[in-house]
């Protein structure tokens, strides 16, 4: 039992990073209808913002961890808005392969700068302790403060996430692009506002999760992206592109199921099952689950 | 209050307005009917903003809003109620109202707005918390025309509103337009490929064909057009 429950947490754990970088997907697809394949390198960018910055506080405490957290994010939005101003926008009215073909340019470009030698390199660097370390033992369970810090954080953005989303005037006019763009834009919206602001939005969730990742797996470098950014892409899918509780959801199964796996006699599978998952949904649940099969109006 | 000059629109290479010019005057409901894939559509989505012309003007109240964003040229007041009506069918009635109010910040005159809505379709009332994609055709025309008019509108944009409703809500639909403009002073354009009804409540008419204005006059005396009886009003 207790072995059951500390793989849950640790599944949990991991899931919610997969959660955070799945929201910024959803969104873009969301209000863009195209995946924004750059955005698992955004993440790989928070981690190293976080590398840099960390360096330069006092390492194990509270206040050093939140202002890495926040440079991270900031960093990220920023990054993100710039992606989009200048690689997608001039692409707005062109075809969606055009755009996915740029936004694997920019995840190539991100991914070759960060590995030049003066910027950041090629080989991996350990990323600093800091927040404070504890470990906690709770009946059988073994608790780390990071997998706390990780939960906690990610909680707390997906609460401010739903709010943003649902009781702010930006937010609601993000679900009306994504819901009908030509209609949102008869009723006022500046629909170029809204693009910025999702990816802002979903970029610094993605700089969180680069930073939350990096506490558990303290490990930085320039294709750090690349394997979560594509389980995070499956768990969009898995919950239904486009669908915000859909991607949090999702990112959780995905990250339970992983551990799970990872803990059992079929461990050497542990990346496999995220695609055998993607297989299933897409043969017999394509929209996801909580996705609704919409036929797209023209 | 609007006037649009030699307007040139293509998509790609196909060009769907060759040079049209037309002017509304403030107060007045002014048609503009023709057949399917005159250009109807394309002209006032030229004008709401969300079709760039590759020639010609368009001005509303001496200003020139051409080259606006959309969002603007509904700042000022020029609302449009778009064919296939749109509305945010994932969104309950209510929530479709408040995006129609997007753009105001008043408290008191969104409240009176909505008072307004609902005064003019008190069915809207009665389903404020369906989702709008359940609501019969009727009734989402009627929510379309109450979302624009949450906007606050000097001038209002209407793209078709009796298509695809029930024959008797048509006639209702028709006498709330009247309303919205005698009553309350709004000018409205109207397009309508049922020529007979938008020749019966508008003052002029503009008639458009593959591109082109082929005929126009006051709506009085285009209804006794034999040439126009003969191909919009079934002889
Ligand atoms: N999105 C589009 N892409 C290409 N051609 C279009 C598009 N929309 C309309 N057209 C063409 O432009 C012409 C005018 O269409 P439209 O303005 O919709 O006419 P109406 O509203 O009068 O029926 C038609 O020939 C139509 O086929
Ligand atoms: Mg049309």
């Amino acid at each position: 039992m207790s072995e059951f429950l500390q793989q849950l947490l640790n599944g949990l754990s991991l899931g919610a990073i997969y959660a955070l970088i799945a929201l910024g997907y959803t969104m873009v697809y969301g209000v863009l209808r195209f995946i924004n394949f750059a955005h698992s390198d955004v993440f790989m960018v928070g981690a190293i913002i976080g590398y840099y910055t960390g360096h330069h506080l006092p390492p194990g405490t509270v206040g050093s961890g939140l202002v890495v957290l926040a440079a991270a994010m900031a960093g990220c939005a920023l990054l993100g808005i710039v992606i989009e101003r200048f690689a997608y926008r001039p692409l707005r009215n062109a075809p969606t392969l055009n755009v996915l073909i740029t936004a694997i340019g920019v995840s190539l470009l991100l991914e070759y700068t960060f590995q030049n030698q003066h910027v950041f390199g090629a080989a991996p660097q350990l990323f600093p302790p800091v927040f404070p370390v504890k470990n906690f033992q709770l009946g059988g369970l073994s608790i780390s403060s990071n997998q706390l810090i990780v939960i906690g954080v990610a909680a707390l953005l997906m609460v401010a996430l739903e709010f943003i989303v649902h009781r702010t005037k930006i937010g609601t006019a993000m679900r009306a692009v994504s819901l009908n763009p030509k209609a949102a834009q008869l009723v006022g919206v500046n629909i170029d506002v809204v693009i910025s602001f999702t990816f802002g939005l979903g970029s610094a969730l993605a700089g969180a999760g680069g930073i939350l990742y990096a506490l558990n797996y303290p490990s930085v470098e320039p294709l750090m992206g690349v394997v979560p950014g594509l389980k995070a892409f499956i768990a969009a899918i898995l919950g239904g592109i486009g669908n915000i509780p859909g991607a949090a959801l999702g990112g959780l199964i995905l990250g339970t199921v992983e551990t799970f796996v990872s803990g059992s006699q079929w461990s050497t599978y542990k990346d496999a099952i995220a695609f055998a998952i993607l297989i299933v949904i897409l043969l017999f649940r394509p929209a996801g689950i909580l996705g609704k099969f919409t036929v797209e109006k023209v | 209050m609007l006037a649009v000059t030699d307007l040139h629109v293509s998509y790609g290479a196909i060009a769907a307005l060759s040079g049209i010019s037309f002017q509304v005057e403030q107060g007045s409901i002014v048609t503009l009917i023709g057949g399917n894939g005159a250009g109807k559509t394309t002209t006032l989505r030229t004008v709401s903003g969300l079709l760039r012309p590759k020639s010609g003007a368009i001005s509303f109240l001496g200003e020139d809003i051409t080259t606006l964003p959309a969002h603007q040229i509904v700042a000022r007041g020029l609302c449009h109620v778009p064919e296939g009506r749109m509305i945010f069918s994932n969104l309950t009635v209510d929530e479709n109202l408040a995006m129609g109010a997007y753009l105001q910040h008043d408290p008191v005159r969104i409240a009176a707005n909505r008072d307004y809505v609902f005064s003019i379709f008190p069915r809207l009332r009665e389903r404020l918390k369906q989702t709008a994609g359940t609501l019969s055709g009727g009734e989402q025309q009627m929510l379309a025309i109450g979302r624009a008019l949450m906007g606050n509108p000097k001038f209002l944009m209407l793209d078709e509103p009796s298509l695809g409703i029930a024959p008797r809500l048509i006639s209702t639909i028709f006498e709330k337009i009247v309303e919205i403009n005698r009553v309350h002073g709004i000018t409205i354009l109207l397009v309508e490929q049922n020529a007979n009804l938008a020749l019966e409540i508008s003052r002029h008419a503009y008639c458009l064909e593959t591109g082109r204005i082929a005929m126009e006059g006051e709506s009085k005396k285009l209804r006794h057009d034999p040439q126009l009886k003969a191909t919009y009003l079934g002889g």
